[in-house]
């Protein structure tokens, strides 16, 4: 591969001088402003665009199938691929807000909790464990870090049922605790990562004047860092809501109650329970249990796309 | 002892150094281990003490109500004969062999198509990426099932061209096609990685190329891909591991129970029914390592193939 590259002759070297400023000039337009464009360009650009309208038009047009579907009288949505709206039906929403044990504002809270909870776990513990990975020196640093790196990989599945043995012996299934407390645990050990790349880009100089000053290891974290980390904090606070939010497999496992049901256990036993006689209200609810991480979606994406571009998190 | 410590000066000289040193390395210990309090409980309670003991109960006949019943290696011997788990590791395997090379090339092609100079990327990028965040949400999973459901989406717009689809989740030949369908319009955060990687890509390699009349098709092979590729190998590694634990679509799409005729059977979901359906927890630990095991080596080949083909700019 690197041969490759370097048989690329650079610029200067080989290419005539009079070739040069013919290829250089549009380049130099194209700065000046889109007036300056030239046809082929423009016209490229105009392909690019229809393509991407093309392709992102068919990427939501499930989710917005689905939202026009929720406005539906259940008998039109089997008959109905367009989007076009005859009359809003908001009966859907009404009926599956109830239609469960408990109204679906009751499996909102739980979610909330679960989802509140979760954030501060992985806020405090994961950002102390990042200061003393970034910041300090101790013994058998190098082979914690790597332990933490390999943690990131482990598929869940390995765990799982010793956990679930655990938690049930000491009588939490049926609490949130089980999704709870690993989070304060520090468990997610992306978010430690992600923390300890960011504490690393702060210069050291910033700690060591903190020092002289004569502040402690808690000064210096609480009083220099966490400020300075509030973009990789907004990073962990998304995605922390987002997973615990959508996340299914631990709350199947820990949650058999209804009266403690998330939102995506709660979904799950709207199928259940009303089979294909309904899809509009379980449409309704779909939206309205998206709605949530739609919101923070929206407001966050600066911080999520920056996240997922430095650190790769899903 | 004491004959090796005063062999000289300079080696005394040199202990005493190192003793200071570990007094100063002392004070960071301290407060090193406190600031990772949370991080070393949740190492031991909730990651290393459960894989041991799942390790232990791999070995053993255990359903939560007897204590574990030692029986050496015939979870294995079990897994070698249990032709659903086969099967299990098949349709995992599809999943992974197809779902995963299919999601990375869209997402390279419209990160591509994403190029520097367009207008309105920011759109763009939320448009392609919002399915990807709400992708792993019990909703989506429902959505897709009533999609590729008889009556669905799929099948009234094939209608309009007169064409009678199948019931995509009920035929066994299409319902993991389906779900495969579903991870490939998840293809969002890969994008946002290789859209970051193409921006570490200096223009002036596409100057020089353009100068020495290089196709755009050339530009790609010898420029673009070998530039990339150490983010290919990321997305790569990332994704296969991600993959192989998929399980809250199969359970959606399948009703929990991996039909029709076990096409949709997940080896996450095989576990699940083993462990927390059937309560035989030996047998699902054993399943969670074999898992584990699998990850490791496709890692590892991962790791040792990306030799051959990622290319390192330093």
């Amino acid at each position: 591969m690197t041969t490759k590259l370097e048989t690329l002759p650079a610029p200067d070297k080989k290419t005539p001088g009079a070739g040069k400023p013919t290829n250089r000039k549009p380049k130099v337009r194209e700065s000046r402003g889109t007036l300056a464009f030239s046809r082929t360009q423009r016209s490229k650009a105009l392909m690019k665009h229809a393509i991407l309208i093309v392709a992102g038009g068919l990427m939501i047009y499930p989710l917005l199938w689905m939202v026009v579907s929720s406005l539906r009288p259940n008998e039109l949505i089997f008959r109905e691929p367009g989007l076009w709206l005859n009359s809003l039906e908001m009966g859907n929403y009404t009926d599956g807000w109830s239609a469960l044990t408990h109204p679906f504002g009751h499996y909102m809270l739980n979610s909330a909790i679960v989802v509140l909870g979760s954030i501060l776990g992985n806020l405090i513990s994961c950002s102390m464990a990042a200061y003393a990975f970034a910041r300090l020196q101790f013994t058998g640093k190098k082979l914690f870090f790597g332990i933490m790196l390999l943690t990131i990989m482990l598929p869940f599945h390995v765990i799982i049922v010793p956990q679930y043995i655990l938690f049930s012996q000491i009588g939490w299934v049926n609490t949130f605790w089980p999704l709870i407390v690993p989070k304060l645990l520090a468990t997610d050990a992306f978010f430690v990562f992600l923390m300890v790349q960011f504490i690393r880009g702060i210069p050291k100089e910033l700690d060591e004047a903190a020092r002289i000053d004569g502040a402690g290891h808690p000064r210096i974290f609480l009083r220099v860092i966490l400020p300075l980390m509030v973009p990789a904090l907004a990073t962990t606070t998304i995605f922390t809501f987002i997973w615990t939010w959508n996340d299914f497999f631990g709350a199947l496992i820990y949650l058999t109650d209804p009266d403690m049901f998330t939102v995506p256990v709660a979904l799950r036993a709207f199928v259940d329970s009303q089979s294909a006689t309904s899809w509009g209200s379980l449409f309704a609810m779909s939206i309205v249990s998206l709605l949530p991480v739609f919101l923070v979606f929206l407001f966050g994406q600066r911080f999520l796309i920056k996240g997922i571009a430095t650190t790769g998190i899903k | 002892m004491s004959a090796i410590s005063e062999l000289s000066s300079i080696s005394r000289r040199k202990g005493k150094a190192t003793a200071e040193e570990k007094k100063a390395n002392g004070r960071d210990n301290k407060a090193a281990y406190i600031f990772l309090l949370p991080w070393l409980v949740g190492l031991v309670a909730i990651t290393i003490g459960p894989m041991l003991m799942s390790l232990y109960l791999s070995f053993t006949d255990y359903n939560l109500l007897q204590p574990p019943e030692w029986t050496g290696l015939d979870n294995f011997t079990r897994m070698l004969s249990d032709a659903r788990l086969h099967n299990s590791l098949r349709v995992t395997f599809t999943y992974v062999f197809v779902g995963v090379p299919l999601q990375l090339a869209v997402a390279l092609l419209i990160a591509l198509v994403l190029d520097k100079g367009l207008r309105g990327l920011p759109f763009y990028r939320s448009v392609f990426y919002l399915p990807s965040l709400l992708g792993g949400s019990v909703a989506v999973a429902i959505l897709w099932k009533q999609i590729f459901g008889t009556t669905g989406l799929v099948n009234q717009v094939l209608a309009m061209f007169g064409i009678q689809g199948p019931g995509w989740i009920s035929d066994p030949s299409t319902a993991l096609g389906s779900i495969i369908l579903l991870h490939v319009w998840t293809f969002g955060a890969p994008m946002i990685i290789f859209l970051a990687g193409l921006r570490q890509i200096p223009v002036m390699y596409y100057e020089a190329a353009k100068v020495d009349g290089a196709s755009t098709l050339q530009q790609f092979r010898r420029i673009t891909m070998p530039m990339l590729s150490p983010i290919i190998f990321f997305n790569l590694v990332l994704q296969i591991i991600g993959s192989f634990q998929s399980f809250t679509q199969a359970f959606i799409v399948s009703g929990g129970n991996g039909g029709p005729s076990d096409s949709t059977m997940f080896f996450t979901l095989y576990l699940y029914q083993k462990g927390f359906g059937q309560f035989d927890m030996g047998y699902a630990s054993a399943m969670a390592w074999f898992l584990l095991v699998i990850i490791g080596v496709f890692t590892a080949i991962n790791f040792i193939a990306s030799k051959y083909w990622v290319f390192y700019d330093d």
